[in-house]
């Protein structure tokens, strides 16, 4: 039979806060849940089966909390099944809705990630001491911090790109009415005027930790005909990893991230990708992985992803806009923040990103990685099913 | 339904009392790995997608599959996905990613350490945080009502729960893996105490460590490896609401659907996933298992349940008879959450 067309007919979100304390996990689900469905003008009944996504239990509290939400997250009684891939789980947890879709299985398929990061501290749920394993004691920026600056050293880079970054996304936040952070006076200056965490990356560089969901709907080619709205139909999926650690990781552009990209854009059909991709939303916790993405990607040649950066073509208006959603450095609900990158790339081909829209966007990237850069999934999605 | 052929044709597994080793269980896999490349003469470069299962909860720290990932020794990289749930519905994963023709084989492995905490309590983590976690009441005791609720309700007894248990440690006996094995006699298990009444220690299954992996491919990469491969002619998965209040718990209604959107004719060998005596009796109403089928040949989980890859052990074990040629057509079912809330039936067969 091969590979069934598949496309997002409906996506949904909540408002990504600090502490989400006038909701239950379950009412927080619900939120991003009841969006979509409204969005895909779609019921429960119409619901074949769920996949829900998530980052590590100890988040909240709840071992494998897929079960005692299947009720309110309209699973009873059908399939249901949880991923778990560490940061990249929203993106793998899209994609494993999408194999649903496309193997023949089943119609409609609903996917819900989330994260309510209050319940819990996730920046020492992160750095839980494992016997013979170097600690992570200051959590993921003390992780990162040595990469930036190497990737700083071999790029040449000046030192403000990373704050160029910061204050775009921070802009664009305000463009969209879910994002957590909303800082109205946030510029250049005042991102390099921030208090240093981990050299390289100051305070206003660092992502939130935030309260979310997000909801995607899929559906094959007859559901996706049947909407009245336009659909974002999914190119191509594609999900690779590496170890954490071994003897010539490149932690600066990682193969797993290089060799997923070129499985992405082969299956695609993109020769170009600066070229061919209209918008990107990329998984960016820490200001300077936009331009490390963007040559791990091969948007940019090695060391020059700092340059569409400082050149403000990642900008709304620019040759490539990355994250007109105000990105990960805006709202972090970890579990969910994969899924929103894949869901913002949708509602920018599916032309319902409001305020953030990007002009005549037709082929757009979803993008998450996790772990200690091993863990990468993404997906083109384009305003018809094939190129 | 999808309509590539897809078989099992590798299986290794491991169970102990404790295992020594890192909750990881990164040592444990290393060796599965190797087996099942032997079985299939295919190196790591051979398995287009890589699906584990295991719990963050069980390892008491978060991520605790990623390590897991260096047993495979993924440089170059390598298309792998995971699951917080019994690796069987990682099998589910890869299989779906077979359907959709972008791969050809996969390896699927599970893997937990329950020694490393009390399981019964670490498993009241799953139950609903704000009613029901905060009285702590842990699995084998929620079982214990279960039996009951079905004592109370006729639909067995403590005898029938027994010849259950007696039956398995019996089979048991001829497999190596079991880590609880040696039957006796009913009436011999009956006069052993009470552990959770109306539950007997042999009425729960053990707590038990280890690993499983299984080779799953398509159409003739599966013939090239395997003289008779486990073909899998079906997979079907849904779940019941938790809440132990509004279920009839002497019931599971996502067993019963799975298996109804099945063929289970003529099915001679059923390896179910019931971690306690009466659950087995549940399973087999729900799936409308006959007596003359052979239920749990190798001993299930009463032999043997290493937590998040007892699930995908049935899947091996079932498979496993199909190859031999001792079983025509054969069935694979794990199930997940407390008192059978969620459940996944696998139909096999064999073709030569």
């Amino acid at each position: 039979m091969g590979k069934q067309p598949a496309a997002v007919i409906g996506v949904g979100q909540t408002h990504h806060r600090a502490k989400r304390e006038d909701v239950s996990i379950a009412g927080l689900c619900r939120e991003a849940i009841d969006r979509a469905l409204l969005d895909a003008n779609l019921g429960f009944d119409d619901i074949d089966a769920i996949v829900v996504g998530k980052a590590p239990d100890l988040f909240e509290g709840v071992m494998m909390p897929e079960l005692f939400l299947a009720e309110a997250l309209g699973a009873a009684g059908k399939p249901l099944l949880r991923v778990h891939t560490a940061g990249s789980v929203g993106g793998s947890t899209a994609i494993v809705a999408s194999s649903l879709v496309q193997a023949g299985v089943h119609r409609r398929v609903l996917t819900v990630a989330f994260e309510k990061q209050s319940e819990s501290n996730a920046m020492w749920a992160l750095s839980v001491p494992v016997p013979f394993n170097m600690p992570v004691h200051a959590g993921a920026g003390g992780y990162f911090a040595p990469h930036v600056r190497s990737y700083i050293r071999r790029s040449n880079a000046p030192t403000h790109v990373g704050a160029i970054v910061a204050a775009k996304d921070r802009q664009n936040a305000l463009r969209n009415p879910y994002a957590h952070l909303r800082n109205p006076d946030t510029t250049v200056e005042s991102v390099l005027a921030s208090q240093m965490l981990w050299d390289p990356i100051r305070y206003d560089e660092t992502c939130p930790s935030s309260d979310g969901a997000c909801a995607v709907v899929i559906g094959d080619q007859a559901a996706a005909e049947a909407s009245e709205r336009p659909v974002a139909w999914i190119r191509a999926t594609a999900m690779r990893t590496e170890p954490t650690f071994f003897a010539g990781k490149d932690h600066v552009n990682p193969r797993a991230g290089a060799d997923a990209a070129k499985a992405l854009w082969h299956a695609a059909g993109i020769t170009d990708p600066l070229d061919e991709v209209d918008v990107a939303e990329l998984y960016v916790p820490f200001s300077w992985f936009e331009p490390m993405w963007l040559e791990n990607l091969g948007f940019a040649a090695p060391g020059q992803g700092w340059k569409l950066t400082e050149s403000g073509e990642t900008r709304l208006d620019g040759v490539l806009p990355v994250n007109p959603s105000g990105g990960v450095l805006c709202s972090n609900p970890i579990g969910a923040s994969g899924l929103l990158r894949f869901a913002e790339a949708a509602m920018q081909v599916m032309g319902r990103a409001g305020e953030h829209q990007v002009p005549g966007v037709r082929t757009a990237l979803g993008h998450a990685y996790g772990g200690g850069s091993q863990f990468f999934s993404m997906w083109v999605v384009a305003t018809t099913p094939s190129h | 339904m999808a309509v590539r052929d897809v078989a099992i044709v590798g299986f290794a597994q491991r169970q102990m009392e404790e295992f020594d080793g890192s909750p990881t269980c990164v040592e444990l896999l290393v060796p599965l790995f190797g087996e099942c490349y032997e079985q299939t003469g295919w190196t790591r470069r051979d398995i287009g997608f890589w699906c584990s299962g295991s719990s963050d909860y069980l390892a008491g720290r978060s991520f605790s599959f990623v390590q897991a990932v260096d047993a495979i020794g993924v440089i170059p990289p390598v298309n792998e996905s995971h699951v917080e749930m019994d690796a069987a519905w990682a099998l589910y994963e890869a299989w779906l990613k077979i359907q959709t023709g972008e791969v050809d084989t996969a390896l699927v492995y599970g893997f937990g350490k329950s020694s490393a905490g009390v399981l019964r309590r670490t498993l009241a983590l799953q139950l609903d945080p704000y009613t029901m976690t905060p009285l702590w009441p842990d699995t084998v005791s929620l079982a214990g009502l279960q039996a009951r609720v079905g004592i109370d309700a006729g639909l067995w007894d403590e005898r029938a729960m027994a010849e259950v248990a007696n039956r398995s440690l019996t089979d048991a006996e001829k497999n190596e893996n079991a880590i609880r094995k040696g039957g006796s006699s009913v009436e011999e298990l009956l006069s052993r105490p009470m552990y959770a009444d109306p539950l007997r220690k042999h009425d729960c299954a053990p707590v038990t460590d280890g690993a499983a992996a299984i080779v799953i491919a398509a159409g003739d990469r599966a013939r090239e490896v395997c003289e008779r491969p486990a073909w899998i002619t079906g997979l079907s998965t849904y779940v019941d609401p938790i809440s132990m209040g509004t279920r009839d718990l002497t019931r599971s209604p996502s067993a019963a659907r799975s298996a109804a959107a099945l063929d289970l004719d003529g099915v001679d060998v059923a390896e179910l996933h019931a971690p306690f005596s009466h659950q087995e009796l549940i399973l087999r109403r729900e799936l409308g298992l006959g007596d003359d089928v052979a239920i749990n040949p190798s001993g299930g989980a009463l032999a043997g349940n290493p937590m998040f890859t007892g699930g995908l052990i049935r899947f091996g074990e079932a498979a496993r008879r199909i190859w031999d040629g001792d079983a025509g057509r054969a069935v694979g079912h794990a199930t997940s959450g407390p008192a059978l809330q969620q459940n996944l039936v696998c139909t096999m067969e064999g073709r030569s």
